[in-house]
């Protein structure tokens, strides 16, 4: 295929897996609060997308139709149990940090998106570069977030203080970290304040 | 000449000409989304891939692999792993007396001297069995370890903890001052509280409120972690972490259970 450019460009922003897709919100709110998991998780993402959409594009002219979810579950949970496995003897500290994680990489619902949507009826050439394009929409999306909830809720980047010190009430200062940013619910908020940027950018994707 | 077929890959509309349309009639398609049908090959010959047998054959041998596969990654990496896992419960006990080091396994042997069992009345013996990595296995089966350290000549005593915390467990490991009755540090641990709130016991500033905080005050165990902003006695109460009051909590209840039972020791002399 000649626009293989295409399939790896598209996803990264005009078909965004997280605010045009919608898919993978759910681990998008969980691991957001701090910069440092979000990046983890986005590369984690990206790798395993890209491998379980080769190997289920290779398999695609085998599959039984009728199993053809069970077979993609099973692909991307042996995948995510073997980099889990090689974390642990050769990375170890990745994979105390990645902890909960893991499991949620295997519910991620892009992977499944991606595996029913795109690598069965394409090559694995073209479905490793949606894999990967899928992938780093999703981290992008997740950074983002993560940046702007790190960094008014807990005035830090990455773990480094940003806001001085010297600012905040305890110390006599007038600033005090936004308590809200840390939950659950603004990370919605945000992914929607980005849905918003997104579609006044791309008006053919707003709706009636 | 046959013409040649065309079929839109979006509605599935089937055009005959000698080229694709420029837009598909029925669903205004591009000219890019016809796929050419190539005749002559209608269906290509081979298993019919929806048949019970082969659905059932194909999933059989699909477990069969996968299983084989996984089996043959996790024994082939056990090793390392275990050895992995061995070097981190090492660097945590470590992480109490703040010390942090690269080659962990040598830091270990320089300062902690010995790996001590609790008896009933107080007294140490060593401990005869291999190095353990569970410590709430341990505890649970009444092998209470106290770890002796050595820290520029002062000796520490090392003891582990496990609780639970909101999501899930909670460990750590406390360092006592020789007197068995200050703190010299802690280490807190998490499997999965949440980052920012009750991720936060994990985290430097929390462990070291609680360095030289008074354990054992008239035989009772007075040290204690309370809510956010209450700490009212500077002696043995230390602020918990704003927002996240289930997880400090935990490690108030933790702490208090666990140094129950090495009353004994810390009682004496």
């Amino acid at each position: 295929m000649a626009n293989n450019k295409e399939v790896f460009k598209t996803p990264v922003w005009l078909n965004n897996p997280v605010v045009v897709q919608i898919l993978g919100i759910c681990s998008a709110l969980a691991v957001t609060a701090k910069l440092k998991p979000a990046i983890v998780m986005g590369l984690s993402v990206t790798i395993i997308t890209a491998l379980s959409n080769v190997v289920i594009s290779l398999l695609r002219k085998t599959i039984p139709n009728r199993i053809r979810i069970i077979v993609q579950l099973v692909v991307v949970a042996a995948l995510v149990t073997i980099v889990s496995e090689i974390l642990k003897a050769f990375a170890y500290d990745v994979s105390v940090q990645l902890s909960v994680y893991i499991g949620l990489i295997i519910t991620n619902c892009i992977l499944m998106g991606r595996l029913e949507a795109f690598a069965m009826q394409n090559k694995p050439w073209a479905s490793l570069l949606d894999g990967i394009g899928n992938g780093l929409g999703y981290a992008m999306i997740l950074i983002i977030v993560a940046f702007v909830r790190e960094l008014f809720g807990s005035g830090a980047l990455l773990g480094f203080q940003i806001i001085p010190q010297s600012w905040y009430t305890t110390n006599g200062g007038w600033y005090l970290n936004n308590g809200l940013m840390i939950m659950p619910p603004m990370a919605l908020i945000l992914v929607g304040c980005i849905i918003w940027v997104h579609r006044s950018h791309n008006k053919d994707l707003q709706e009636n | 000449m046959a013409a040649n077929k065309f079929k839109c890959s979006v509605c599935g509309y089937v055009h005959e000409g000698d080229q694709a349309p420029d837009k598909c009639p029925q669903c205004f398609a591009p000219k890019e989304a016809f796929e050419k049908i190539e005749e002559g090959a209608p269906a290509k010959k081979g298993i019919d891939t929806n048949s019970n047998a082969y659905t059932i054959i194909y999933a059989a041998v699909m477990v069969i692999i996968v299983a084989f596969l996984l089996v043959f990654v996790s024994s082939s990496l056990k090793e390392r792993q275990d050895n992995n896992v061995v070097q981190d419960t090492k660097s945590q006990i470590l992480a109490s007396l703040n010390v942090s080091s690269v080659d962990v396994a040598r830091a270990y042997d320089d300062y902690i001297k010995m790996d001590w069992l609790m008896n009933e009345d107080g007294s140490l013996v060593k401990n005869d069995g291999e190095f353990s990595t569970s410590y709430k296995g341990e505890f649970n089966s009444g092998r209470l370890h106290i770890f002796q350290a050595d820290v520029e000549g002062d000796t520490k005593y090392i003891i582990p903890m496990n609780g639970l915390g909101l999501w899930g467990a909670i460990w750590g490991y406390v360092a006592l001052n020789a007197d068995k009755k200050t703190v010299y540090g802690v280490y807190f641990s998490h499997a999965s509280e949440t980052p920012g709130l009750g991720g936060e016991i994990a985290t430097e500033y929390f462990q070291d409120r609680f360095a030289g905080k008074t354990v054992m005050k008239d035989g009772q165990i007075v040290l204690n972690v309370t809510k956010f902003g209450t700490a009212k006695d500077a002696e043995c109460q230390v602020d918990g972490v704003s927002g996240a009051t289930i997880t400090s909590k935990g490690v108030n209840s933790m702490i208090a259970t666990v140094l129950e039972s090495y009353k004994p020791f810390l009682l004496s002399k």
